[in-house]
């Protein structure tokens, strides 16, 4: 690997996690903004002009609070819980094709940190890791709600993530790739793969408001019943960490989303742009204004829908979700077998 | 069974029908109501900048009168304190001495007076309990402080000031016009 391939990787992952961060930051601002705006109120409007340096008060908040660790909690798996989730939750935006290649400085950029030929795989396995940071910290904690919390999140995570994987099953038999950069290649234009695969797009998306443990499936967080769930225990920056990475985990799971199925950077018309450099950065804002959508929908849905019961919850996913992804896949099975057939 | 009112419903456990199944449809209806409140005006007061109007009755922090010569009205005479059911008030009675009639009305005065805002429900029955008409309850909000101490209002807080007079007529208008002194 040459110096200058290094050098470009390096900034490309700088970049990134830095914009991952800020707009997770962000999303608690937008988040709040967006459930006083559904509910006739204002939302936070002091800290600044329209609340914008909200973000920035909370975060100074969560540093200075006192940084509690049970006495009757397992130290240092205590210390790895938010650790773990915060880091799976970084780890997953590698894989995402950001756009194609952006011109800076007469430089060209290839804007995905690692071309990786099983991309989907890579994140599907980091997602599911990130239960670990859930489970380790509910445990640790030594409580019981915590535990509770824990369980939940673990068994609600295994059963949706099956459907989730069945239902990417058919987008890869169509596509004919693993690969998130030739799945985004594809999808040219307006030929976005929502258009043949609308039922794989619901169970995905409901799948992954159960993965990122948003509401209506924020079991194992829970507040009426739970207390705080999996993080009743954590204060101060630990707990910043665990709520960061939901957010990070709702950043990445837009993308994939606008990946997957709304043709990542590809927008109508871009056939007829010149300029190259124009078009990366179009790109570059495409999929941007996709992921801050998908982000408005995941807020819109929290603050419309009740919660569900658990056994709801483990009936929608087993009874409901996985017999339809199977069938999604033996359709989509059956088209692609017809179609290389008659070709 | 008669029903009692036109209103009643019969409860049914009917099977929900493919479409209520799917939930979707449920969904997006829900869905589309919260997204109608996302333009709709917004319900909330911006309160230090704006305030509600309160009723000329309104039953705020308290205020010791003094009358028209400024003479603090109060006597000391505990009725307040009995008639309190938060147990908010406590006072300190002594005796007026020569030369401090331009500042007592009566013979006997409230040499400490302290209220608590914290204890205090501000149901108004102190009011209603002062046969001197010494103690109102005005359209002052207590003020945030940051210890509790700071809760406990003194006379220095609650006697109104000579000169600045808190108009209390409104809430005197149930009395009978003989009673008023
Ligand atoms: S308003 Fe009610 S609670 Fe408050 S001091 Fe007067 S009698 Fe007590
Ligand atoms: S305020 Fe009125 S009731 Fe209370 S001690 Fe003074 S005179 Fe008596």
């Amino acid at each position: 690997m040459d110096s200058a391939l290094l050098i470009e990787k390096i900034v490309l992952v700088l970049v990134i996690l830095g914009i991952t961060l800020l707009i997770a930051t962000y999303s608690t601002y937008a988040e709040r903004k967006i459930a006083a705006f559904l509910q006739d109120r204002q939302g936070p409007n002091r800290a600044g002009i329209f609340g914008i340096l909200q973000p920035i008060a909370d975060a100074g908040k969560m540093f200075f609070k006192e940084d509690l660790i049970p006495a009757a909690s397992e130290k240092w798996l205590f210390i790895m819980g938010p650790g773990i989730a915060m880091f799976t939750a970084c780890m997953t935006g590698a894989a995402i094709p950001w756009g194609t290649e952006l011109h800076v400085f007469g430089y060209t950029l290839h804007m995905q940190i690692a071309d990786i030929d099983i991309g989907i795989l890579y994140i599907i396995g980091f997602v599911s890791m990130g239960v670990y940071g859930i489970m380790i910290g509910g445990w640790a904690s030594n409580n019981k709600y915590s535990l509770y919390g824990a369980i939940r999140a673990s068994s609600q995570m295994i059963s949706y993530e099956l459907a989730m994987g069945l239902s990417i099953i058919a987008v890869v038999m169509m596509t004919g790739t693993l690969s998130l950069k030739e799945i985004a290649a594809q999808q040219h234009g307006i030929n976005w793969n929502i258009w043949y695969q609308p039922l794989g797009f619901i169970i995905f998306f409901t799948c992954a408001l159960a993965e990122c443990n948003r509401a209506p499936f924020d079991l194992p967080e829970c507040d009426s019943e739970l207390i705080g769930g999996y993080h009743t225990e954590y204060s101060s920056m630990k707990l910043g960490f665990y709520l960061f990475a939901e957010y990070i985990n709702m950043f990445i799971s837009s993308a994939v989303i606008a990946t997957l199925y709304f043709g990542g950077y590809n927008f109508p018309g871009m056939d007829f742009i010149e300029s190259s450099t124009l078009l990366g950065w179009l790109q570059f804002a495409t999929l941007f204004a996709k992921i801050f959508f998908f982000i408005f929908v995941f807020m819109w849905i929290r603050w419309t829908l009740p919660r569900f019961r658990y056994d709801q919850l483990m009936h929608l996913g087993w009874k409901s979700l996985i017999p339809l992804a199977i069938v999604n896949m033996l359709i989509t099975a059956a088209v692609v077998l017809l179609k290389s057939n008659s070709f | 069974m008669q029903p009692l009112t036109n209103r009643s419903k019969l409860v049914v456990q009917k099977e929900m029908t493919f479409m209520e199944r799917i939930y979707l449809p449920a969904i997006l209806k829900g869905m589309a109501i919260t997204l109608s409140h996302f333009f709709k005006k917004k319900n909330t007061v911006q309160y230090p900048e704006v305030q509600r109007p309160i009723a000329p009755v309104y039953r705020g922090k308290h205020v010791l009168k003094r009358d028209e010569q400024g003479r603090e009205r109060c006597t000391a005479c505990g009725l307040c304190a009995v008639a309190c059911p938060a147990e908010a008030i406590t006072m300190v009675a002594a005796e007026r001495t020569k030369g401090e009639e331009n500042l007592y009305r009566e013979e006997k005065y409230a040499a400490v007076y302290e209220i608590n805002q914290l204890r205090c429900i501000f149901c108004g029955l102190c009011e209603e309990a002062c046969p001197k008409e010494a103690i109102f309850l005005t359209d002052v909000i207590t003020p945030v402080e940051t210890t509790r101490k700071e809760f406990v209002y003194g006379k220095d807080k609650l006697v109104e000031p000579l000169n600045q007079r808190i108009d209390v007529s409104k809430r005197q208008s149930w009395r009978m016009p003989e009673q008023q002194s």
